[in-house]
């Protein structure tokens, strides 16, 4: 497919769609792609991104990054920033699996090392992190204590021991986003995610151990200051998010927002997946205070996952996870909107940054970020598919332009029941291992699913990122055990 | 079967259309479709449990929405894996009413082959259609 003419190349890697394609557009549309990628989206991803440039208050342009596919309302890969006076906040602009996001872990093990004691490690991480449909997690708490949890995220987590006070450091938000309240979230959200706190959950949730091999370390500098700095070091990463407890505040206030924003607003509903409200009006007051516990429960819930991680390690290797040099390097969500300062126009000005399938990679300097990364910019965590490996990226100058927001993972280019047809779990799970790659799955058919040929191919989106100049690689890391949903 | 999966709506998630000569008939049936997705054979499922609905809506699409929101609610908050076995539609004045059971058990991963987990029920192409041959609905769930 050639690109349409309504596209314009206005940059390296950087595509517009103006004002005049569809009525009602508030702003331009700004797709990040290189050519290949952009000639292999999906029409829709045009439809949608445009869409969303109608939304009432947004600024600047609606952004779709290089990873970008079809999504409810926003695309996947969706970034807009709205006005935090007159514009409107979209749980579509959020998704509904409220801050799923990246988290990875360094050790001091190299993979000679790891591999003998590979399939132990991935059979006990299998059984200390449950995975897989309304799997529950091993916490016991009322739901009382659960109202903490979603008001305190991490911190909840780390003050309870599960974990060290240097993780929060290297959380985004320090893994508890303040403003949140408990008395905005339906009990039913409550009673879906009150025993689900340390859980990976299904779909393309997964727990890696991965290998950083010297020829893929691009930037020995960054990845030094990032805990890369032995060859063929081990790292973890794992993909998860807010599970039920997200997904049914999302779900209870896309309905309320349907009932209020035409009749109580006067809003258009361009598509009900774009539902909205002013952001100062009572209900998207409320839904930011409830998304914010969804928010907090996702940062609880990897904070307990990297525990157990610790755990399982400790035990494998009987000593303990500091010896072993159990480091996080960072917690990155990319489903959530959050206030921040950017500049609009010329002058600074506080906007609510919806970012859905989008990653915030802050630059050298900026605000937001700790201290130990101050001069390095934000880790960027960019999970690929099991069989193709995931990235570390960081932050640059040039992510001012997306609202410092670059890429969030390959993003899927076959549908899953397309590739239930085409692969099998069991043949999958044996060739990967052919490959070196250990897995243990609660769903071979969901195995199936996450077929590495289901996904775009991560290093073109990458490059992507890195040709627009909204982030930078460091590191490409390589999967050697997994466990999935 | 009265639903087919559609491969076309969404990459990331599954979408499915439901078709019955009747509103009880295709409720029955989207709620089929559902769990179909979380589990690959449904007769297994064993009717341990039983769970009552009652639900009210001036639109008949949201009540289905709440209805199927009913399964997903129930297999997080208690583990249930429910099948719909009863159900009743009515209209009074200007909304509907749903009552419904649905029977189960405990997701037990070693008697069932699981497949993937459904976050939520969308609002995406979501549709309920009465028709020649009796109703229709196209549902896209979230995976």
């Amino acid at each position: 497919m050639s690109i349409p003419h309504y596209i314009k190349q206005v940059d390296n890697g950087v595509w517009e769609i103006g004002r005049d394609f569809k009525k009602g557009m508030n702003v331009p549309a700004r797709i990040y792609a290189t050519e290949s990628l952009l000639n292999k989206m999906e029409e829709s991803v045009t439809d949608q991104v445009t869409n969303v440039a109608k939304l009432k208050g947004i600024v600047n342009h609606a952004f779709c990054m290089p990873d970008g596919h079809w999504g409810y309302g926003f695309p996947i890969g969706g970034v807009a920033a709205m006005d935090a006076t007159e514009g409107v906040i979209s749980p579509g602009g959020i998704g509904f699996d409220i801050n799923c996001g990246m988290r990875l872990a360094v050790t001091n093990l190299t993979v000679d090392e790891v591999s003998p004691q590979l399939q132990s490690l991935i059979n006990q991480l299998f059984k200390c992190v449950p995975c897989g449909v309304g799997g529950k997690g091993m916490i016991n708490i009322s739901r009382g204590e659960f109202r903490d949890v979603i008001e305190q995220g991490a911190k909840w987590a780390v003050n309870k021991g599960y974990g060290w006070n240097e993780d929060l450091e290297r959380t985004e938000e320090e893994g508890c986003i303040t403003g949140a309240d408990a008395s905005c979230v339906s009990q039913k959200a409550i009673e879906r995610g009150f025993k689900q706190i340390g859980t990976l959950g299904s779909g393309n949730h997964y727990l890696e151990i991965q290998v950083a091999s010297p020829e893929n370390v691009y930037d020995k500098a960054l990845a030094q200051t990032f805990g890369i700095t032995k060859p063929n070091q081990i790292v973890i990463m794992f993909h998860c998010g807010s599970r039920g407890f997200g997904h049914q505040v999302a779900t209870d206030y896309l309905q309320i927002f349907l009932n209020v924003m035409k009749s109580k607003y006067g809003l258009e509903i361009i598509d009900r997946e774009l539902a909205c409200a002013p952001f100062h009006s009572p209900e998207g007051q409320d839904y930011f205070k409830a998304m914010k516990c969804a928010v907090n429960m996702a940062f609880a819930n990897r904070q307990v996952i990297l525990h157990r991680i610790r755990e399982v390690f400790a035990d494998v290797f009987k000593t303990t996870p500091q010896d072993l040099g159990i480091h996080q390097v960072y917690d990155v969500a990319h489903n959530i909107a959050k206030l921040e300062k950017h500049q609009v126009n010329g002058k600074e000005k506080e906007v609510l940054v919806h970012r859905k399938g989008a990653t915030r990679a802050l630059g050298p300097g900026m605000d937001g970020l700790p201290e130990v990364y101050k001069r390095s910019g934000q880790p960027v965590i960019i999970g690929g598919s099991m069989e193709t490996g995931s990235y570390l990226l960081a932050g640059t100058e040039g992510s001012k332009e997306t609202f410092c927001s670059t890429a969030h993972g390959s993003g899927r280019t076959m549908s899953r029941t397309k590739a239930r047809k085409q692969f099998y779990g069991r043949d999958l799970q044996k060739k990967l291992k052919d490959k070196g790659i250990y897995i243990q799955c609660a769903s071979y058919a969901g195995l199936a699913e996450e077929a590495g040929a289901a996904y775009k191919n991560i290093d073109d989106v990458v490059k992507a990122t890195e040709v627009a100049g909204i982030s930078k690689k460091v590191a490409r890391f390589t999967p050697i055990g997994n466990i999935k949903g | 079967m009265p639903y087919i999966y559609l491969d076309d709506i969404a990459t990331a998630d599954i979408a499915f259309r439901a078709t019955a000569e009747s509103l009880e008939e295709l409720f029955i049936a989207a709620a089929d479709a559902t769990v179909n997705v979380m589990v690959e054979d449904l007769d297994v499922i064993a009717a341990k449990e039983i769970r009552a609905f009652s639900l009210e809506n001036v639109s008949l699409e949201m009540l289905l929405f709440n209805y199927l929101q009913e399964f997903i609610f129930y297999k997080d908050a208690e583990s249930l894996m429910l099948r719909a076995t009863e159900v009743s539609v009515k209209k009074a004045g200007d909304h509907y009413s749903l009552k419904g059971e649905a029977k189960g058990e405990s997701i037990d991963y070693s008697k069932y082959e699981i497949i993937v987990d459904v976050k939520a029920v969308t609002m995406c192409q979501f549709e309920v259609k009465e028709t020649a041959q009796g109703w229709e609905s196209t549902v896209v769930l979230d995976i």
